[in-house]
């Protein structure tokens, strides 16, 4: 089973900002692997060693440096790593990187795409259904529990109101929750290993689409600071600490 | 609009943005796809919804994204919509991102607002973490958008909606994921996301059984019980209670946090709350940093206390 795993290199959670200038995500500093993408390189692995054959494609969009984070993804064990890098594609919004993300999946003609939970710099967790629409592919998100036979696989997930098992035949898009698994921590040979193997730097010109803000449809118009939450308290228990809790509930008119 | 149902209830934060969106003013239609659906379209008129448009087939009863995308592109295409609307939800975030592919519309999420600007929409997006507040705006119509659980208010205007059924056709790819069971956690009281109060127990209650503490308060307030990452991994308290990064984003009225650290992955689930009361034993915890009322206390002693005197007030 041949499978890929879109994943996205983040700004280091504490230099986390956006740029005033362009209102995007400043990518100068340090980035890493998203976390959550972790769980659907781990995935992956699994599903190849359980199969006994196959190949784990890890695919990317972003600056060159963010050939970094698939490092990682290739140190913990997978095969290929292809980042599609082209300054045209700077500020792409959930269209234009769902078309990127789609024209290189089609490139690579998978059984199965894995995405991770959430994006932790833009904290989207909608990047597979727009992907799924585009490669015209079934889709899973949320799962908690995946097995692949006889070309057919079931998520198990957990929702709003409580479980869901969703079949689906493959090739077919599934979205990982991050209690899938946990992720293992690359080895020394893994990290040696991953240097060597191949890295694939993909323009949009290969792919034949456009992307950047001229195929995005949103814009951030304004960067402004969260509104104040006000005066707060703090009070130690002296055996009253209740009866204080009452009085302040009934002032803010909550009782 | 698109409203999303669950056993027989339209859900309240469908409710609550629809409500929102009569108040833009403009001609306010709403979507309700499902199987056997069609009694409850009516509801949606009086909260400002002039038309509701079903599609009630039984491919349409798994509450799956795919099928739902092939309603609304039908419709928004035909109906030339400026707008469509979504409350936050694993369903809803999947049927409006596909939506968006399928349009090549913008999309914009965890919405807490929305105003009309110059002819167009200008979002509040509140991002990394909440430290910073973005305006959000849309280059292109029909705009999408998804807003965050508890942004909004139901409001009835009292309104009457024609129903119109619609006859969805569906992409061949649309119907090949299947639902093979659905298992409902019993749920006792208002869920997390319609709930105006919300307790919400930490690895700091100690054990599984001292959630009756967090369950009791929470009754006493007429409100809904929440849980952390911690003790829902710990398996003390069921996946769908579960606020934070990986769990849900709510914004109560009031919002009691015991026993709860509040580390940032529980912050941006909450902190949108307008009141938060924390109690917690440790005077560092990070919780208090953002709590507007802190308690340095043990849960066990204050809570029974607070409860009881809750409940002499509400009189229950």
């Amino acid at each position: 089973m041949k499978i890929a795993v879109c994943v996205k290199q983040v700004p280091e959670a504490a230099h986390r900002r956006l740029d005033p200038a362009t209102k995007r995500m400043d990518r100068s500093g340090e980035g890493a692997l998203n976390a959550f993408d972790a769980n659907a390189v781990e995935e992956a692995l699994r599903l190849k060693d359980t199969g006994g054959e196959g190949e784990v494609v890890v695919l990317s969009m972003g600056p060159e440096k963010a050939l970094d984070a698939l490092r990682k993804a290739l140190a913990m064990g997978a095969d290929r790593a292809v980042l599609v890098s082209d300054d045209g594609a700077a500020g792409s919004d959930l269209v234009a990187t769902s078309k990127v993300l789609a024209a290189a999946l089609e490139r690579e003609g998978v059984d199965l795409v894995l995405f991770g939970q959430y994006a932790a710099d833009s904290e989207g967790a909608v990047l597979w259904a727009a992907v799924a629409e585009r490669l015209r592919r079934p889709l899973i998100s949320q799962v908690a529990e995946l097995t692949v036979e006889n070309g057919s696989l079931t998520g198990r997930r957990q929702t709003e109101f409580g479980y869901d098992v969703i079949r689906a035949p493959l090739p077919a898009v599934v979205a990982v929750a991050d209690s899938i698994n946990e992720p293992r921590y690359p080895s020394l040979k893994g990290i040696m290993g991953a240097k060597k193997k191949p890295q694939e730097l993909v323009s949009l010109a290969d792919l034949g689409v456009e992307a950047g803000e001229g195929a995005s449809r949103t814009t951030v118009v304004a960067l402004g600071d969260p509104p104040p939450r006000g005066d707060s308290r703090k009070l130690e228990d002296d055996g009253n600490a209740a009866e204080a809790i009452v009085e302040y509930l009934a002032e803010k008119r909550l009782l | 609009m698109f409203l999303e149902h669950h056993e027989g209830e339209l859900l309240k934060p469908s409710l609550a943005v629809l409500s929102k969106a009569a108040q833009l003013g403009g001609d306010v239609e709403a979507v309700l796809a499902g199987s056997g659906v069609e009694g409850l379209a009516p509801r949606a008129g009086g909260y400002g919804a002039s038309v509701v448009h079903v599609a009630d087939d039984p491919r349409l009863e798994a509450p799956l994204p795919q099928p739902r995308v092939d309603v609304l592109a039908r419709l928004v295409a035909d109906g030339s919509f400026d707008n469509v609307f979504f409350a936050s939800s694993i369903l809803s975030a999947d049927v409006a991102a596909a939506l968006a592919a399928r349009l090549d519309a913008g999309l914009n999420w965890q919405l807490t607002d929305v105003a009309e600007r110059d002819g167009g929409l200008v979002g509040t997006q509140p991002a990394l973490s909440d430290t910073v507040v973005c305006e959000v705006g849309w280059t292109s119509t029909p705009r999408l958008a998804l807003f965050r659980a508890g942004a909004f208010d139901p409001t009835e205007s009292g309104g009457e909606a024609e129903v119109r059924r619609v006859e969805p056709q569906l992409e061949d790819f649309s119907t090949l994921a299947e639902m093979v069971e659905q298992a409902h956690e019993e749920q006792s009281g208002p869920s997390i996301e319609d709930a105006d109060v919300i307790v919400a127990g930490g690895r700091g209650l100690g054990s599984p059984e001292a959630f009756s503490l967090a369950e009791g308060l929470a009754k006493a307030l007429g409100g809904a019980v929440a849980a952390t990452r911690a003790v829902v991994d710990a398996g003390w308290y069921p996946y769908a209670t579960q606020v934070g990064q990986t769990g849900k984003t709510v914004s109560p009225k009031l919002y009691v946090a015991l026993g709860i650290s509040g580390a940032i992955q529980h912050k941006v689930g909450m902190q949108s709350s307008q009141v938060i009361v924390a109690i917690n034993k440790d005077p560092n915890a990070p919780i208090f940093e953002y709590s507007d009322l802190g308690v340095v206390g043990d849960v066990h002693q204050v809570v029974p206390k607070l409860t009881e005197l809750v409940r002499q007030r509400r009189g229950g």
